[in-house]
């Protein structure tokens, strides 16, 4: 499953995709979100399994644009530390 | 309830009941309920071995938990049904957390999957969920499994919310902005798409000029056709495509999201609003399957 | 030499003229249905003001959002451009100029010779603009000045949850509900914008010093959780809305970086 948390508002569309059929439930990126942007909990999105998936929290997926600014400068921009630290390549952001 | 025409409360709705006078529930093995506590509205559904048996369909009130009693009340109407009778129940909808009688709260994302594919069929495979304050996009696969989504609760465009400013700006009662929408010689142009506060004043600059009505509902909900039309292209639609929620029920809405996509949405043959209810009962009869099996 | 700048924006319609980096005469008039008419009055309010005849403007530069529909300027910049060349006139020293305006927010760094490096825009959104505190002032029933002064007094940071203009406006009638003094709504209102609008200029860096422009900048209760948000002062010059309507006049007498 291809889980995409975010919104789409005037100013643009803010999604962090998590592919859940690459995804471990390892929590590297929780680790390596400075803000706290991530967690691992059992799939909400399919009750009837026990898998372990890492999710946005539900804080954050209105304001990811915001929390995840200062990872994103205008230029220079360096990599993602969430993306980077999924082995899986299972994490993408759509901005 | 009848609808009171002259009332100021534009935005009010509706609301419904419904059991199935055939079905003796007492012959049933399996007795779940789904409970969606939504934003704008909470629904309940009752499903005896898997069959829809009752529902309700109801405005939701300032307190959760009170509002999922009512709902599960109103279904029980006049089946002889208590709560105690349930076997197992699944909250959903923005107030899931809030059922007191639930054993398990699920979100409605897969909730709504698993409800569409049971009011439209296995071949359904993306489903619109327009809902009071948010709008969600899922493809599903033929057992109404979840194979993605994405759900946009961010903002007011695109929601129920979004029109009930509209109907509240015009005077016109939710119901009928879809017909009168349609009353208009050409498509006029839209107005902005992208923020209800901004089409809100663009609104009251056309009114301003003279512009019907008609007119200003058009462009506006033309404005939230594309908008949701925007965030399903981010999916990829794939038929059958089905639009649940009560904007379903919007004729002004849904043809102008069938006329930009080029494609034909399932006709409902239940009330687009109880999808997520539906979902939930089937998963509280699944995980109840699954809790015996073990023992 | 005299010039004038335009600023056709979504709210008003803003106009100085200048003659060498001073300001003779400035004019601001509601955008209305009519945009002709709306630039026509704020030229003709600031050619007043300037008490000159509008023979001895040698050149107009428009810019806002409907520069597009000045009918006789020489040329148009960007708002952006126009923002950078208004406000570093004014603080040469200001490295990051942030302007929110009634329906976009703006956030650009400039180098030391004035020169714009990197820039980031809010727009089609009202969570991130003024028309955010306008929406709020009607749900809590306050005239717009009486939101800003009132957030000054709160003691209480309240968080606010909605991220849109209109499910804010929800949230603050279930504050209200809730019996939450209304200083303190005011200031959650205000907060919650501020963060907002920090988090667009971080990511053009925020660099001192920073020069705030824009209709917004008059409101004390965004400036003071702005600068609780940014943890710095900001500059701000008296009359912000007419920054950028300044900047396009400098730009039309070749005075702009």
């Amino acid at each position: 499953m291809i889980a995409n948390y975010g919104y789409k508002d005037g100013s643009g569309e803010y999604f962090i995709s998590v592919d859940t059929e690459k995804c471990t439930g390892c929590g590297d990126c929780v680790e390596a979100c400075p803000y706290g942007v991530f967690e691992v909990v059992e799939d909400p999105m399919d009750p009837l399994s026990d898998d372990q998936v890492a999710i946005v929290t539900e804080a954050e997926r209105k304001k990811i644009k915001y929390t995840c600014g200062p990872c994103k400068p205008v230029s220079d921009r360096p990599p993602l530390p969430c993306v980077a630290a999924c082995l899986e390549h299972a994490i993408s952001h759509s901005w | 309830m009848a609808e009171d025409t002259t009332s100021k409360d534009y935005w009010r709705w509706t609301e419904s009941n419904w059991h199935d006078p055939d079905m003796d529930w007492r012959e049933g093995d399996i007795i779940s309920a789904g409970v969606d506590v939504g934003s704008v509205s909470s629904q309940t559904v009752i499903m005896v071995d898997g069959k829809l048996y009752a529902y309700s369909n109801m405005r939701t009130g300032s307190d959760s938990p009170k509002s999922a009693e009512n709902a599960m009340d109103w279904a029980l109407e006049g089946t002889g049904m208590t709560l105690d009778d349930i076997h197992y129940a699944v909250g959903t909808g923005y107030g899931r957390v809030n059922v007191p009688f639930a054993k398990r709260a699920i979100t409605e994302i897969a909730c709504h999957a698993r409800g569409a594919n049971f009011m439209y069929g296995p071949t359904i495979k993306t489903v619109l969920d327009m809902g009071g304050q948010d709008c969600k996009a899922i493809r599903v696969d033929q057992k109404g499994k979840v194979v993605s989504f994405l759900m946009n609760d961010k903002c007011a465009a695109g929601t129920g919310r979004g029109m009930e400013v509209f109907a509240d700006l015009l005077g016109v009662h939710i119901t009928k902005v879809g017909e009168m929408s349609l009353q208009v010689d050409e498509e006029p142009p839209m107005v902005s798409s992208t923020c209800v506060v901004f089409a809100k004043s663009e609104a009251s600059a056309l009114l301003r000029e003279g512009w019907p009505k008609e007119k200003v509902l058009a462009a506006y909900c033309l404005a939230m056709a594309h908008r949701v039309v925007g965030l399903l292209e981010r999916l990829g639609i794939e038929e059958d495509f089905a639009i649940t929620g009560g904007i379903a029920k919007n004729i002004g809405i849904v043809s102008r999201v069938e006329k930009e996509l080029g494609i034909k949405a399932l006709k409902p043959s239940l009330d687009t609003q109880i999808a997520g209810a539906i979902g939930g009962a089937l998963f509280a009869t699944a995980l109840l399957k699954k809790e015996r099996k073990k023992k | 030499m005299i010039t004038a700048g335009i600023d056709v924006g979504a709210k008003n319609v803003k106009v100085i003229i200048q003659e060498d980096g001073k300001i003779l005469g400035k004019g601001l008039v509601l955008a209305g249905l009519d945009t002709q008419a709306s630039i026509k009055g704020a030229v003709d309010a600031a050619l007043k003001d300037a008490d000159l005849a509008s023979d001895k403007v040698e050149k107009v530069f428009a810019t806002g959002a409907g520069r597009k529909d000045v009918p006789d300027a020489d040329d148009s910049y960007t708002e952006v451009g126009a923002d950078a060349a208004g406000a570093i006139h004014l603080y040469p020293q200001a490295r990051t100029v942030i302007d929110v305006g009634a329906e976009e927010g703006r956030a650009i760094r400039v180098d030391e010779r004035g020169k714009v490096v990197d820039f980031a825009i809010n727009e089609r959104c009202a969570a991130g603009a003024g028309a955010f505190t306008e929406a709020m002032a009607r749900a809590l029933e306050l005239p717009l000045e009486e939101l800003g002064r009132l957030s000054l007094t709160s003691t209480k940071a309240v968080p606010m949850n909605a991220q849109c203009a209109v499910f804010a406006e929800s949230e603050v009638v279930s504050l209200i509900h809730a019996k939450t003094e209304k200083q303190d709504i005011a200031r959650a209102v205000h907060d919650a914008m501020a963060t907002r609008i920090t988090s667009m200029a971080r990511r053009v860096g925020v660099k001192p010093d920073i020069a705030l422009i824009g209709g917004v900048a008059r409101n004390p209760g965004f400036v003071d959780s702005l600068q609780r948000d940014l943890e710095t002062e900001v500059l701000i010059p008296e009359d912000p809305e007419y920054v950028s309507a300044f900047g396009a006049a400098l730009l039309a007498a070749g005075l702009g970086k």
